[in-house]
């Protein structure tokens, strides 16, 4: 018996993956050659589970102004900005961010899931209530246990289910704030926004939205879910990152409330971490540059995303319900997803095995997430490869057989 | 609301026998509850633990937590659900969360 022995039920069920042959969490890439392409157990590989929606992660440009950066600044800033000092770099990125979403203030973390850790255990405490849809990612669930307040969860994307929980708050005292997510991550649907910013209007409360995987993927100018709804205005707070579309690595925030800047001497994961070294600072600067200079790279993600989402649909795979960057495939059964994904990956395709408790149903699932950079023909490419172990794991039979028929 | 909990333990305290229905009544609700999440007949006392007795996971835990809050037109806080192990702890919340909401 050790320390860690209350962990056993997850070492056993992990040890079970490892007898099947694959070991999804030590995956290690040889190289990684772009934003699309790496070598993967000596076989060139390609990449459809990166979150690189923007395909920055190797654009000379951010490279050019990392190197500079690191050069005349040095690799690290080695402490918190409450303590050690800001850096030019890191209030240059907070006015810049400001300005992209047209509100008052921004503030900078050292990661997304800092972020909401920080901005969720800050703006809501003792007698408040946050108000969680059921799906939040993890770094939502363990900001509101970092908090005080009194965290209740309503039905995924469900605005009816948020409202009847927030009527019964009525009369009671303290704040609420609603928390939903632009795109979910395990299989790429959106939040009703306009619904919930009605709920949020008739009820007073105040609302966030976590917009990790919908900067520079939604809305006429990338600013996410609450641009591409019309709801901008009943948002008071946004929370992203830069480790997708923008390609490094830290996290944000972004509101008009006039007291924000109160949150640098109150928000403990912003406070008591080493800040964003120069060249990640540099680099998130120039990729928030390109986000908004070349839309292209929207309208390619775009079309990649509904090109490879309606080919697995039209193949009869179980897919999330709306074509959006992150597309998911359902899988049957843990032993078939294993199976598959490790065909895949054989094949020269790289995505996310996403296996229960993670995933939101309880399905285990093959995520993907497309990048602008991505070439038609690899998406081609990806499609066939899917086809391909679809057929060979009698899958796709399966799937006609599920579906009645009608496929 | 903390007031509001205590208003309810001492209203509970004045009125036993009648606590005492309350509570059959309620575990008899979330009996019915268990069965329709489940989709099988349950046995349940009060010392039922309800994620290994019942054998659910997580996802059944939430679903179950979710139709006993529209049964009984409360919210259980995170932070309640996570200390209910058995079913009297649960009735014990739901006796406690409806109170408060009508107090």
């Amino acid at each position: 018996m050790t320390i860690l022995a209350k962990h056993s039920a997850y070492r056993t069920a992990y040890e079970g993956l490892r007898k099947q042959g694959v070991d999804p969490l030590n995956v290690r890439f040889d190289k990684v050659l772009s934003p699309t392409e790496g070598i993967l157990n000596g076989k060139r590989t390609i990449l459809i589970g990166t979150h690189n929606y923007l395909g920055l992660t190797f654009d000379p440009d951010c490279i050019e102004k990392a190197v500079e950066a690191t050069r005349s600044q040095g690799t690290g800033t080695t402490g918190s900005r409450v303590a050690n000092g800001n850096y030019d770099g890191h209030l240059r990125l907070e006015q810049a961010l400001a300005d992209f979403y047209g509100r008052d203030h921004a503030m900078v973390f050292s990661t997304g899931y800092q972020a909401n850790l920080g901005v969720l255990s800050t703006l809501v405490g003792r007698g408040d209530h946050l108000m969680l849809d059921a799906d939040s990612h993890a770094s939502i669930y363990d900001g509101s246990r970092l908090g005080h307040a009194e965290v209740i969860r309503f039905r995924h994307n469900n605005p009816d289910d948020l409202y009847k929980r927030l009527k019964r708050l009525e009369g009671m005292p303290g704040d609420r704030l609603i928390v939903v997510e632009g795109i979910y991550s395990m299989i790429g649907d959106t939040a009703p926004l306009k619904e919930i910013a009605a709920v949020k209007r008739e009820t007073g409360a105040y609302l966030l939205v976590d917009e990790a995987h919908s900067l520079g993927v939604l809305g006429p100018t990338g600013r996410g879910l609450a641009e591409a709804a019309g709801v901008e205005d009943d948002v008071d707070f946004i929370v992203g990152t830069f480790s997708k579309s923008l390609g490094s690595v830290g996290g944000f925030c972004v509101s008009n409330s006039p007291d924000f800047d109160v949150m640098r001497i109150v928000c403990r994961p912003y406070m008591f971490t080493a800040s964003l070294p120069p060249g990640i600072i540099a680099s998130t600067l120039e990729a928030l540059v390109k986000l908004q200079a070349e839309p292209k790279r929207r309208a390619d993600l775009i079309r990649n995303a509904h090109r490879f989402y309606n080919g697995l649909v039209a193949m009869g795979f179980e897919t999330g319900p709306e074509a959006n960057p992150i597309v998911a495939v359902s899988m049957p059964d843990t032993e078939t997803a294993v199976a598959f994904w490790k065909l895949l990956m054989e094949s020269g395709l790289y995505l996310n095995l996403a296996l229960p408790p993670a995933t939101p149903t309880n399905t285990p699932l093959l995520r993907t997430s497309i990048s602008a950079a991505h070439t038609v023909q690899q998406i081609d490419t990806a499609l066939a490869i899917f086809a391909d172990v679809g057929r060979k794991l009698g899958f796709m039979e399966s799937d006609r057989r599920r579906a009645g028929g009608v496929v | 609301m903390r007031s509001n909990h205590q208003l309810a333990l001492v209203e509970t305290a004045h009125s036993g026998a009648d606590g005492a229905d309350a509570n059959a009544s309620i575990r008899g609700e979330i009996a019915t509850i268990f069965e329709q999440v489940l989709g099988r007949p349950v046995q349940i006392t009060d010392k039922t633990n309800i994620v290994e007795d019942l054998d659910m996971d997580s996802l059944g835990v939430m679903n179950f937590v979710m139709a006993i809050e529209d049964f009984y037109d409360i919210s259980i806080p995170l932070d309640r659900v996570a200390q209910i192990q058995t079913v009297a702890d649960l009735i014990h919340a739901v006796d406690d969360l409806r109170s408060g909401a009508a107090a």
